[in-house]
């Protein structure tokens, strides 16, 4: 058994162990989780961690293992359980009712028969001093920009006045400035001395927020670095010793320091003559128009070359949903035209788009981007049914589906009990290289990607930029829509910054201070109109 | 001009409220169950199991108020099979309701016909007229003479309009039909929450029918809803959870069945078969109207388990 001995004040798992069908997520897992400490939990898409929060919130039962909470043995066997001992949970998908104000949100699970708003204003007014964050109680959850919802489920999570506040991973989605914010949060939480589990995939804000660090590997922990240890490395050292437990020893330095981000962002993609090239999508002049609450592009014209991964950088809710449902198909544009290898598609839908090589994939992976109640191999192929070799005459050939969902599985690494398995059941990370593999196979000549790496693993993520930068160099054409400046320094040829819906910009990324100068048209945009990335309507 | 006179605009005005009542009643009922997220596709059925119950309670207490009891009180056991078998077990809403408006639709008529139609009963009629007020012209024999059951009514959808809008149960109601998840991960309990609102619509609905059965007709008929609780389906769906909008569109398809009698009496010669029609046609042209802007709970129909993905 455990030989680590629980003390007050202290969380303390104890050879928890919780399996699936086909899946052991968690396999005996113990770790202590203390007051005013900040413990990171890593480990690759799949390694279980979203479970344990699971069953650390009452939302999963563990099969077997114990929780101590001071010491005495807890069962949490539902999120009310957890709630009332003070646990609160950020999950990895929102758990806010987008229909619902801020203030209706935040008051979900109250009891007492009337609703006290003015109690709840308090409260939250509270919070905001706390979270460094105003938020306009009245307004719709589904209405604000992602960093704010961010601040409003913390919000929620801390509204009872919890003694662990657990953040699953809350930075996928944010810009930089936004993840500024949160650390400083998360500071002020940890000094009024409640516990706080952060799980990340960048092990740089591991290191700074954390003050210790637990990576999960197949369910298993693999390995624990203390407060005092932790206190006393390096960033290099630490990221060494996080790398080496969350793949195995047999990742080389020069890889490690690579994946660990830890190396300036540099350009990856190989120079290319724009001027030689065809152009392959030509947008002039498109605006889209009217689509619930989301910002509208206007007047964009950009073309996009063979070979070329043109960058799309701008903060969150901007319109690159617009811009990049528009070139899908997904939405029609108001004016403009669109042309593809030099015809014009402006009229064609998503079927015709499709045939020509265009492809497109989602940031809403769960609604859109995948159907969860169908099994994985039926997910890779969901776009080409009623084609052969898949369907003959009407009539699913399974062996060819089995046969390119295993190859597919297996080249992007798809963490899945088997090819049957229902999508909706993987793990974050591995419903997105489902998407992935599916929109990059067969024919593909130009994709659209919308934050293609967001919650992915530094494995995955290295793997998914590879893909992309080999599709360009066979010929192929990408247009790379991210909030990650990083990523689309490493894989752009040219970077367009597109604020409120329009493009304000285009940085050829030709060396250094290509960051400097998108930075630049992005905060000049933001200068221009306060406060920007809460203004997302 | 003088066959509007005060009499029949009285009894017209009579009319729109018998004929409303029971309606309105059925959309109150069913609008709790879809803003938790449950469908009850059986509201014809439980109607007419309200209206039945009631009917049998009422001439046999020689009560109307005893007779609202027992209609609710069959609603309320109607639902049962719908709490029991979708809330609790998770089987398919579209089945369970379908099921549930056939046995009531059968159930009622062979109840009806093995023990009443060869000595039909008429229920004791009831009203309350309210002292002053049932003076004035038009309104004070139409409105201020109804039974004292149509005023608790009112007050109960009043209840029910503010604990909708204005209560932490009504929040965990909606939050049920919208995003069951986040109400359970809040610490809210799903299957209760969906369990008190299917209750409350076989009260509802079992009121809806009982006042069709005990105050708008008198008797009770075998069918006699007749596709009443679907038109209250279609009036929950537009009204969008909003209490106002049910008894505003309600109004609109009783005006339209109370319309015949002063229509016929200034001479407007139309065939019958278009008045049996025309409250159809208004839910129809309504429809192809509004439409468009009717929002279901996203999570309408769909049962909930903790932590499936
Ligand atoms: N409800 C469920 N039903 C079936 N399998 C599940 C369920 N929840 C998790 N799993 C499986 O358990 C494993 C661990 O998943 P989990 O979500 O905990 O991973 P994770 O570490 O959070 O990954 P990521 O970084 O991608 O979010 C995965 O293989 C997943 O398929
Ligand atoms: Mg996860």
């Amino acid at each position: 058994m455990s030989t680590i001995a629980a003390e007050p004040g202290v969380i303390s798992l104890r050879e928890i162990t919780k399996a699936f069908p086909g899946v052991v997520a968690n396999d005996r897992i113990s770790l202590d989780i203390v007051g005013g400490q900040v413990h990171c939990l890593l480990g690759e898409n799949g390694a279980g961690k979203s479970t344990l929060i699971s069953i650390l919130a009452g939302m999963q039962q563990p099969d077997s293992g114990t929780i101590l909470v001071d010491g005495r043995s807890t069962p949490i066997n539902s999120p009310k359980a957890a709630v009332d001992l003070g646990i609160g949970v950020v999950h990895q998908h929102s758990t806010l009712v987008p229909a619902f104000t801020v203030l209706e949100n935040l008051m979900l699970g109250e009891t007492g028969v009337l609703r006290n708003e003015t109690r709840a204003k308090a409260r939250l007014d509270e919070l905001s001093e706390l979270l460094g964050a105003r938020i306009d109680p009245d307004a719709l959850a589904g209405d604000l920009g992602l960093g704010q919802q961010q601040q409003v489920e913390i919000a929620k999570a801390m509204w009872k006045g919890s003694r662990l506040l657990i953040l699953d991973e809350p930075t996928s989605m944010l810009t930089p400035q936004a993840i500024e914010k949160l650390a400083a949060s998360v500071a002020q939480i940890k000094a009024q001395g409640l516990a706080v589990v952060f799980i990340t995939h960048k092990l740089r804000e591991a290191y700074q927020m954390g003050d210790c660090v637990t990576i999960l590997r197949g369910g298993k922990n693999v390995g624990h670095i203390g407060a005092d240890q932790l206190a006393s490395f390096s960033e290099a050292q630490a990221q060494r010793a996080i790398l080496a437990a969350m793949f195995g020893d047999d990742v080389a330095t020069p890889e490690a320091a690579d994946l660990a981000g830890a190396t300036e962002a540099h350009r990856e993609v190989d120079d290319i003559e724009l001027g030689t090239k065809r152009v392959r999508l030509e947008l002039s002049g498109v605006a889209t128009r009217g689509h619930g609450h989301d910002v509208d592009i206007r007047d964009v014209s950009l073309a996009v070359h063979e070979s070329e991964i043109l960058g799309i950088a701008g903060i969150d809710g901007h319109g690159q949903a617009a811009l990049a449902e528009v070139v899908a198909g997904q939405r029609s544009a108001a004016q403009g035209t669109i042309r593809f290898d030099g015809a014009d598609i402006t009229r064609r839908g998503v079927a015709g788009r499709q045939q020509l090589g265009l492809r497109y994939v989602t940031d809403d992976r769960l609604h859109e981007g995948t159907v969860g109640g169908m099994s994985v191999a039926m997910n890779l192929v969901l776009k080409r049914i009623g084609q052969r070799p898949f369907w003959k005459f009407g009539q699913i050939n399974r062996k060819a589906v089995d046969a390119e969902a295993e190859r597919l599985i297996a080249d992007y690494a798809i963490k899945t009990p088997s090819s049957a398995t229902r999508a909706g059941t993987l793990s974050g990370g591995n419903i997105q290289k489902v998407l992935l593999a599916r929109e990059l196979t067969d024919g593909a000549r130009f994709v659209v990607v919308n934050k293609p790496t967001y919650g992915l693993d530094l494995k995955t993520v290295k793997l998914v930029r590879q893909i992309l930068t080999e599709f360009a160099a066979e010929g192929g054409a990408v247009l790379l829509l991210s909030t990650d400046l990083d990523e689309l320094v490493e894989l752009s040829h040219r970077i367009a910054v597109i604020s409120d819906g329009e493009i304000v910009g285009i940085v050829p990324n030709d060396g250094r201070g290509t960051a400097e100068r998108v930075g630049q048209l992005m905060t000049g945009a933001i200068e221009g109109t306060p406060a920007t990335e809460e203004a997302h309507a | 001009m003088s066959l509007l006179s005060a009499s029949v605009l009285a009894a017209f005005l009579t009319a729109i409220i018998v004929q409303t009542m029971p309606l309105i009643l059925a959309a109150i009922g069913e609008t709790i169950g879809e803003q938790s997220g449950v469908l009850n596709l059986g509201i014809e059925g439980v109607m007419l199991v309200g209206a039945y119950s009631g009917y049998v309670a009422a001439i046999s207490s020689g009560s109307p108020w005893i007779g609202m009891l027992g209609g609710i009180a069959g609603g309320v056991v109607a639902n049962l099979l719908l709490l029991v078998l979708n809330v609790w077990l998770g089987l398919n809403q579209i089945v369970i309701g379908l099921a549930i408006t056939i046995m009531g639709e059968g159930l009622t008529s062979v109840l009806y016909l093995q023990n009443y139609s060869k000595h039909p009963q008429s229920v004791p009629g009831s009203s309350w007229a309210i002292p002053g007020l049932s003076d004035l012209p038009v309104v004070g024999p139409s409105l201020f003479r109804q039974s004292g059951i149509f005023w608790v009514l009112l007050i109960a959808m009043v209840a029910i309009a503010f604990l909708l809008s204005r209560t932490n149960w009504g929040l965990s109601i909606r939050a049920a039909g919208q995003k069951p998840s986040s109400l359970d991960a809040a610490g809210g309990n799903v299957l209760r929450t969906r369990s008190s609102a299917v209750l409350l619509n076989g009260a509802f609905v079992g009121a809806g029918g009982a006042f069709l059965s005990i105050l708008t007709t008198g008797t009770f008929t075998a069918f006699m809803t007749g596709g009443l609780g679907f038109v209250a389906i279609v009036i929950t769906m537009l009204s969008r959870g909003k209490v106002t909008w049910i008894v505003i569109t309600s109004l609109l398809y009783g005006i339209a069945v109370a319309i015949k009698n002063p229509l016929q009496l200034i001479g407007v010669s139309v065939p019958a078969d278009v008045f049996q029609m025309l409250p159809f046609i208004v839910v129809m042209v309504t429809l192809i109207l509004f439409a468009r802007s009717s929002i279901v709970p996203p999570a309408l129909g769909s049962p909930y388990t903790r932590g499936a993905r």
